[in-house]
């Protein structure tokens, strides 16, 4: 397996180097009502993996576009300090539908034309979409347009990957699948990823530490069993931890029995 | 009773009868498939009533010639020379104010629909000549620019230019927000914002104004022919008035119907081209 990459990304955050991301006393608010980030602090390390949960209104996807610098207009103070070259995967695919599925593989890619071609019908492949490069996004499945938006991605070899519910839409097998696939990608490019995430599961089994956010606030933080390896962790399993982050979530431990349960649940005080 | 007529009905069905499409009972409301023909077929019924007409001496020559003397007429014209050059004349024409208008339509929709400062330049008084009808500027137009071609392709491009702003407008506008983050993610600089989301976003409605486009490009022809036109198929057909030959203007009608026809098929071939990508009720 390829253990190495994964020792590799143990070592280089094992070594006192600068963290990926730090995100310090961040304030976002919207004008009306209260702040949805209130004085939020995050460090994320080269190569580290973090989802984070929270309810809706939580913050979460406010965090992200803070990080991915799409918040023109919300009011707000903090810093926030990113690597340089950031990709985002939203939850729609968002392919442009009049271009074809190497075209859009390549927007804006900085290389020339020509790597750039070559890097896209690479990361094509990679995903597994190698051969569909003239279709065009209308004529895929959503779980393949879920695909080349991630190759689009991975084409231009991002330090940070951030991820507004990726798989949201996606059916649970195809969702199953698209997990497989990505530990599988990181595995090969280890870009440091930032995941906004409904599903406990999903964040328990890809991320290496989940973080969930309430009011804008972290309220829990956790290492997964796969993030252990890293220092300054302690140890927990699968079921310990979701009944944790559940109840974090403000959901009664008892209702985590049930599989794939997400924290979307409009019944929830 | 109700037992025997239970009984009866399957039975003839299993043996004799093919079995019947049962399919749950659903309106239809997409269009049913297309039948081969059918567009032509309202066209060749007024033609038969036109030549009826003719015929049996219900319609009066003087009136509305024969389909039969329009069709000679036609190839004489066609045959001495007159009606190509007459056409070549008036296809100049169309040809130049639409690509002026077209130009200045798609360029200031640009400039309009992507900065805010274009917006509030141009937008208001676009709209001001949008209220005002365009053959009501002829006067004016004729007093600036004489009644020679330039007058006659400037009436053109400024009735061209009008539905090519408004729509390729709105189809900048209305660009899936969406797409612009993704272009802000992707770092796009505003050269390939504009190429590569922009553009191909307003295409749908940029080809939607150019059908309205072509349509006015012929109606402004026909009128600026008839001012003192000296070649064209306008003037052609009002020499024709003068001498009461209702069958060339009938022929002059005819140019310019089939002329608005094949423009119109034209822009609709580019259309399904270009947006090939899209699966719409027609498709």
């Amino acid at each position: 397996m390829a253990t190495h990459a994964r020792g590799l990304t143990g070592a280089a955050a094992g070594a006192p180097t600068a963290p990926a991301v730090v995100v310090r006393d961040l304030v976002r608010s919207y004008g009306t009502g209260a702040g949805v980030l209130d004085g939020l602090d995050l460090e994320i390390g080269r190569g580290e993996f973090v989802a984070i949960l929270g309810r809706s209104g939580s913050g979460k996807s406010t965090l992200l576009r803070a990080l991915a610098g799409l918040d023109h207009d919300v009011p707000g103070t903090g810093t926030v300090d990113v690597p340089r070259n950031v990709s985002v995967v939203f939850q729609d695919s968002r392919l442009l539908p009049w271009a074809r599925v190497l075209d859009n593989v390549v927007l804006g890619h900085e290389a020339p034309p020509v790597q750039a071609r070559a890097a896209g019908i690479a990361a094509l492949a990679e995903v597994g979409l190698a051969g569909r490069e003239r279709a065009w996004p209308n004529e895929l499945s959503g779980g393949e347009q879920q695909r080349v938006s991630l190759a689009r991605s991975l084409a231009r070899s991002p330090e940070l990957l951030l991820a507004d519910e990726p798989f949201g839409a996606l059916d649970a097998l195809t969702r199953l699948r698209m997990h497989d696939l990505l530990r599988d990608l990181l595995r090969r490019h280890h870009p440091t990823v930032l995941m906004v995430t409904h599903d406990v599961d999903e964040a328990i089994v890809l991320a290496d530490r989940v973080v969930v956010l309430d009011k804008g606030r972290i309220a829990l933080e956790r290492r997964t069993p796969q993030g252990v390896a890293r220092p300054g962790t302690h140890t927990s399993t699968h079921a310990t931890l979701r009944a944790e982050l559940l109840d974090a979530l403000g959901l009664d431990a008892g209702t985590g029995t049930t599989t794939g349960t997400t924290t979307d649940r409009k019944d929830t005080p | 009773m109700t037992a025997v007529v239970q009984d009866r009905r399957p039975a003839p069905a299993r043996t004799a009868a093919p079995p019947a499409d049962v399919r749950p009972r659903v309106r239809r409301l997409g269009l049913r498939p297309p039948v081969p023909l059918a567009a032509g077929s309202g066209v060749a019924l007024l033609l038969v009533v036109w030549a009826v007409g003719s015929a049996t001496g219900l319609i009066d020559p003087r009136v509305l010639s024969a389909p039969w003397t329009v069709v000679t007429t036609g190839v004489d014209l066609a045959v001495d020379g007159r009606l190509v050059e007459n056409l070549a004349v008036s296809l100049g024409r169309a040809a130049q104010g639409l690509v002026w208008g077209v130009l200045a339509g798609v360029l200031l929709a640009l400039l309009s629909g992507l900065s805010r400062l274009g917006e509030a330049l141009l937008d208001g008084p676009i709209q001001v000549k949008r209220a005002v009808p365009n053959l009501a500027l002829l006067p004016l137009l004729i007093l600036w620019f004489g009644i020679g071609e330039e007058m006659k392709v400037v009436t053109i491009a400024l009735g061209v230019f009008i539905p090519v702003y408004i729509h390729t407008h709105n189809g900048l506008r209305s660009i899936d927000k969406r797409y612009v983050e993704l272009a802000e993610t992707l770092r796009l600089d505003r050269r390939r914002f504009v190429a590569h989301v922009v553009l191909p976003g307003a295409l749908p409605g940029f080809l939607l104004g150019l059908r309205f486009a072509v349509t006015g490009s012929l109606l402004a022809l026909v009128v600026v022919e008839q001012v003192n036109g000296t070649a064209g198929i306008g003037y052609m057909m009002e020499l024709a008035r003068t001498y009461g030959q209702t069958e060339v203007i009938v022929v002059g009608l005819v140019v310019y119907g089939v002329l608005g026809y094949t423009a119109d098929r034209a822009v609709r071939l580019l259309q399904r081209r270009a947006l090939s990508w899209r699966r719409t009720l027609e498709d």
